[in-house]
């Protein structure tokens, strides 16, 4: 039957690319694309197994394979449900929430360099945090509040002083640079303000730090994440067509600047709720798609892909964080040194280019 | 030479007035696209032959005036509706890093498409046949960059060709080809027309604007200066007040259509 049907149904535009289901109803896969994905997917299923079995609390793989199914003693239950699932949870949506982002980023203002942590948004979540822990006290649901507020409010403020250009181009990510730097410095300056026991435990969260993840902590997180990520096929198709540039991609029938609009709001609505709960994560937002577009080798950015990528960045980067290094760091530490030998390689392929 | 216009103007611009952020580009602007013509607008650089492309096509919205698109103001339209009846290739138009030909003509199809019917049977036969029109068969799995000019511009026609509209508006469609190239794609937009599709196309050749447009508008300065048949407009002094340029306008030797050949300083300094 299955064979039949492919006879009817046309061929797709090109070789590379899968027609998935009937004539009538269907969506277009890139077959590298897809096949990136799911391999990237492998591997973080592997790293969740990894992030299971290791600590200082030994479990063997049977042990894990018990609790999974439902059994274990309690004691192996609490450590592998309670404590070390959550985590890796947390890493995996994350990382793919924040690489999603910097995929809207990018696609939008057309430059690899654009994202929301190089923008200023993560530093805003920062000033905002901050603010709610002096003025409002250490209570969870207000720094949470605090930081969503600080990471908004530090994306009107570059939307308002950009607005000029509009969403796309040069102005829209050196405006996000300098508002960056700014929040950088007021936040530096807030923290020598306050009492130590108070800078202790900003600067901690500052550094962005899956230590504190709990399932409660994550499940409003991860709903955040999961309800945007829904949204994201409405703003798809769109966004694809832009890269025709605006003009072609308007008159072909998209409608660019509501598209432009709201995949702005579900980038800020994602880094926002990561930030809200882990604090500023940086250089997984930048890295992760251009690293997802090598591996497909697509002309766009691959967002399957890209969002598996992000996650194994930072889940790899919490394992890092938390067992190869002798001190427990944040694993913002790591993602920044990650970045680092990313923005170095990046910087060599260009020279290379240009020689 | 082209197909007899019929029925009321499809696409047509009631006293617009046009700008960017403050600065005026056209005030008071009427013109007509007639049915079925193959429509040329000529004019010196700058003078607003772009910006115009884009308010017709609703790109750009007139601070005062409409545009009416088969009797409806365009700016009450979705960009959708406006798809399904006007295609335009803007000089902007950039091709995806290592996008293949089939691809971007595929892309002419966004507006036939659905979140969750991304390609159908009419979007195959759609761009096999704006392939085939185009004589790009042939360069279907070529990457659009590797392509040469010539060949680029008319796989960017058949992507606007895959849209499937009745009219087709073209910013400079033969800038930066050599003559044959030029002769190539200007043939094409004949025989697109001649098969009853409404063309409207900035052209900076004068001759070009003669020999293959039914109807002709010259602009300077953001006002129409003449509009109607090439004989019509392309006259001494027309082509003197658009382009501030002396010139003889004499019979082409191979369509009797009229000719254009400037005079230069030289000529001018010694008669």
């Amino acid at each position: 039957m299955s064979l039949q049907t492919n006879k009817n149904r046309a061929a797709p535009p090109t070789g590379t690319v899968l027609v998935i289901g009937s004539e009538t109803t269907n969506i277009l896969i890139d077959k590298r694309s897809g096949l990136v994905a799911l391999a990237v997917c492998a591997v973080a299923l592997t790293l969740v197994v990894l992030a299971l079995l290791w600590g200082d609390f030994p479990i063997a793989v049977r042990e894990v394979i018990d609790v999974v199914l439902g059994g274990g003693e309690g004691l192996v239950r609490t450590v592998v449900l309670e404590w070390r699932l959550p985590r890796a949870l947390a890493a995996l949506l994350f990382g793919a929430a924040l690489a999603v982002s910097g995929a809207l980023f990018q696609t939008i203002t057309r430059n690899p360099l654009a994202s929301p942590d190089i923008m200023g948004l993560a530093n805003g979540s920062y000033t905002g945090m901050i603010l709610a822990l002096i003025f409002l006290g250490g209570s969870w649901s207000t720094l949470v509040a605090g930081s969503l507020i600080g990471g908004i409010a530090a994306a009107a403020v570059i939307y308002i002083l950009a607005l000029r250009d509009g969403l796309q181009g040069f102005r829209f990510i050196i405006v996000g640079i300098g508002v960056s730097a700014i929040l950088a410095s007021v936040n530096t300056w807030l923290l020598l303000r306050v009492e130590l026991e108070v800078a202790l435990f900003a600067s901690a969260w500052g550094a962005g730090t899956l230590n504190t993840i709990t399932a409660a902590t994550l499940v409003p997180a991860g709903l955040a994440i999961a309800v945007l990520f829904c949204l994201l096929p409405m703003v798809l198709a769109p966004l694809r067509q832009m890269s025709l540039g605006d003009d072609a991609a308007a008159s072909t029938g998209a409608a660019i600047k509501p598209a432009r609009l709201a995949a702005i709001a579900i980038a800020i609505g994602l880094v926002s709720a990561v930030t809200s709960v882990a604090g500023p994560i940086s250089f997984i937002a930048l890295s992760a798609p251009q690293i997802a577009r090598r591996l497909a080798r697509s002309t766009e950015i691959p967002l399957l892909a890209t969002g598996a990528t992000g996650g194994v960045l930072l889940l790899a980067s919490d394992l890092i964080a938390q067992h190869v290094i002798p001190l427990s760091l944040p694993v913002g530490v790591v993602t920044v040194v990650f970045g680092g030998v990313y923005l170095v390689l990046l910087l060599i392929r260009e020279a290379r280019r240009t020689m | 030479m082209s197909a007899n216009p019929t029925g009321p103007a499809p696409l047509r611009g009631e006293n617009i007035t046009l700008s960017y952020e403050k600065r005026q580009i056209a005030e008071n602007l009427s013109l007509e696209i007639a049915d079925g013509s193959f429509t040329a607008i000529i004019g010196p650089n700058a003078c607003g032959k772009s910006t115009l492309l884009r308010a017709l096509t609703g790109l750009l919205s007139p601070v005062a005036g409409q545009v009416i698109l088969e009797g409806k103001d365009i700016a009450s339209l979705a960009p959708r509706q406006i798809a399904q009846r006007l295609g335009l290739l803007p000089q902007t138009a950039t091709a995806p890093e290592g996008i293949t030909v089939a691809e971007l003509v595929a892309r002419g199809r966004y507006v036939h498409q659905r979140l969750l019917r991304q390609w159908s049977s009419e979007d195959r036969k759609a761009v096999d046949e704006a392939l085939r029109l185009t004589n790009a068969t042939d360069l279907a799995d070529r990457r659009v960059e590797h392509l040469s000019g010539g060949q680029r511009q008319r796989v960017w026609i058949a992507m606007v060709l895959a849209q499937e509209t009745p009219l087709i508006l073209l910013d400079e469609p033969t800038t930066y080809l050599d003559i044959a190239h030029q002769m190539d794609v200007l043939d094409l937009l004949h025989e697109l027309n001649m098969a009853g599709r409404t063309i409207v196309a900035v052209l900076h050749d004068l001759n070009h604007a003669a020999r293959y447009a039914s109807h002709i508008i010259a602009m300077r300065a953001g006002e129409v200066i003449a509009a109607g048949a090439p004989s019509e407009v392309i006259t001494g002094p027309i082509v003197s007040q658009v382009f501030g340029l002396d010139t003889e306008v004499m019979a082409d030797p191979v369509t009797g259509n009229p000719m254009v050949i400037p005079h230069d300083r030289r000529v001018r300094t010694s008669t």
